[in-house]
């Protein structure tokens, strides 16, 4: 009979009291859009394609991204210009597809595509989630601010040969017998 | 102009009173279930969120009224109207004041509960009708909860039947002048409350609509206004007890002369709807045979038992 009475009644007047003593604690509540939360810069959120130093085009069109996309969510035409670079012809996310799962971001070889923080991507059109290159690109670096794909890469454009990348050495001639 | 009981005003004002209040109690209840939650709830539309009860109208009444074509059309729609009247009937006989009230029955305590017991007609009538199998077990337990509980619902009043003698409510309340029914009745109190709970199936004895285990029970196959009055009707029965458990145990409208009456009924009655909604935000739900078995098996002997007490300290003294 007591075990009854201590079972019924009082472990639930126990748990009346310690729910009513909630009415005195802080919410947790984060009233988002009067109260912007603190985003962190490694959140995965809006994707942007990123420029180099130089103002010039990171993206080499070289499609890793677009294989690396869990949900294919990203699509691109590589074209070439007159000096040998590579650049997309178009570029194209779709983000009502895309998950900001980041793994685009980890293949990409030139730091050209980034995920920042801003997440307020709704719109009122499904159609207006599909972002073209132009409105991908941003002036910047993103988060890396001095990497140039093509002053580190063995690639070769106009006015700069094999050899003269920043810390590349001349090409060996494989016909000589000098050391 | 002068409240009396029974004048068209009067009525009237209790009326549009109970119902408003009973709408607002759906802002009341998200705010509180969140406050004890650690949360917000709603507090965008209008000051404190208080416009949110308008938004939540509007949507309702302006929702498609869909009848489902298997269902049995004429007690489909009839069974949201018999709840909501045989509420608004119990509060007839309700004294909210001195000279507030809708009639003078010498009859109030039984009126009030075979109003509750044609109440169950509602939720059987709205299942059954759906021809849904959520809905039909849901009735199927309203039925049982409803009937069980109703047993020792009457008989935890007859205690304070018996220590003031009648079955008015009016009169009920002028008994308690020196002290209010619920410190010799406590036992009666609880048990009231409890049956109360399981009467206007809240939580932590909403098995009849229980969303995790039957969808929504009952009124799966309802919506529009026809949910809307099934859930004004809960929110009334939520009131109506309330109001009944201020007037049989907590002395009515008494209280301290620096207030009038009707406050302190109000505030009475308040206190008792935070605190079912204490118990909805903190109770799990039992299962429904522990429902069952509690109530037959302790609350329906323990009932007796505060009777047999009752009327041997009566008889005593």
């Amino acid at each position: 009979m007591f075990k009854l009475v201590k079972d019924t009644l009082i472990s639930q007047v126990v748990t009346l009291w310690g729910v009513f003593k909630k009415i005195f604690v802080k919410a947790d509540t984060v009233e988002y859009p009067d109260q912007q939360p603190y985003m962190f810069p490694r959140w995965r959120g809006r994707i942007i394609l990123s420029r180099d130093p130089d103002g010039e085009e990171r993206c080499v069109a070289c499609n890793l991204c677009a294989v690396a996309c869990p949900v294919d969510c990203i699509a691109l035409q590589k074209g070439e210009m007159e000096d040998g670079r590579w650049y997309p012809e178009f570029f194209r996310i779709n983000f009502s597809r895309c998950i900001m799962c980041g793994f685009c971001e980890e293949a990409c070889p030139t730091n050209a595509i980034q995920l920042t923080p801003d997440f307020e991507m709704a719109e009122y059109v499904r159609q207006d989630m599909v972002w073209e290159k132009e409105d991908l690109l941003i002036d910047g670096c993103g988060k890396y601010h001095d990497y140039n794909f093509y002053r580190v890469a063995g690639k070769q454009i106009a006015g700069k040969d094999k050899g003269e990348a920043l810390n590349e050495a001349k090409p060996v001639d494989v016909r000589s017998l000098m050391p | 102009m002068t409240l009396e009981v029974g004048s068209g005003l009067t009525i009237g004002l209790i009326l549009g009173t109970v119902i408003v209040v009973a709408a607002m109690l759906i802002w009341v209840e998200r705010r509180l279930l969140s406050f004890w939650q650690e949360r917000l709830g709603p507090n965008r539309v209008g000051p404190f969120g208080l416009l949110q009860v308008v938004a939540d109208m509007i949507k309702i009444f302006t929702k498609e009224d869909w009848v489902p074509p298997f269902a049995d059309r004429f007690s489909f729609v009839l069974a949201p109207a018999i709840i909501m009247t045989v509420i608004l009937l119990s509060f007839a006989v309700i004294p909210f004041g001195p000279n507030v009230g809708v009639v003078e029955s010498n009859i109030g305590v039984l009126f009030i509960l075979a109003m509750a017991s044609l109440g169950a007609y509602s939720v059987m009538l709205g299942g059954l009708s759906s021809d849904n199998k959520y809905a039909l077990l849901g009735s199927l337990r309203a039925a049982a909860q409803m009937v069980s509980y109703e047993v020792f619902m009457g008989i935890s009043l007859l205690g304070v039947v018996a220590l003031s003698g009648s079955f008015n409510l009016r009169t009920i309340v002028e008994a308690q002048e020196g002290m209010w029914f619920f410190i010799p009745q406590f036992i009666g109190f609880v048990i009231f409350l409890i049956a109360g709970v399981a009467e206007s199936h809240r939580l932590p004895f909403d098995i009849p609509e229980a969303e995790q285990e039957i969808c929504a029970g009952y009124h799966t196959e309802y919506s529009g206004m026809k949910f809307g009055m099934f859930f004004v009707g809960e929110y009334l029965g939520l009131v109506l007890v309330s109001s009944l458990i201020t007037v049989l145990f907590f002395g009515g409208w008494m209280g301290p002369s620096f207030l009038p009456p009707i406050v302190w009924f109000a505030l009475k009655s308040g206190v008792f709807i935070a605190f079912f909604i204490l118990l909805r935000a903190a109770i799990p739900r039992p299962r429904y045979d522990q429902l069952m078995s509690y109530g037959w098996l302790f609350l329906l002997p323990l009932s007796l038992i505060n009777l047999l007490v009752t009327g041997a300290i009566i008889l005593s003294t």
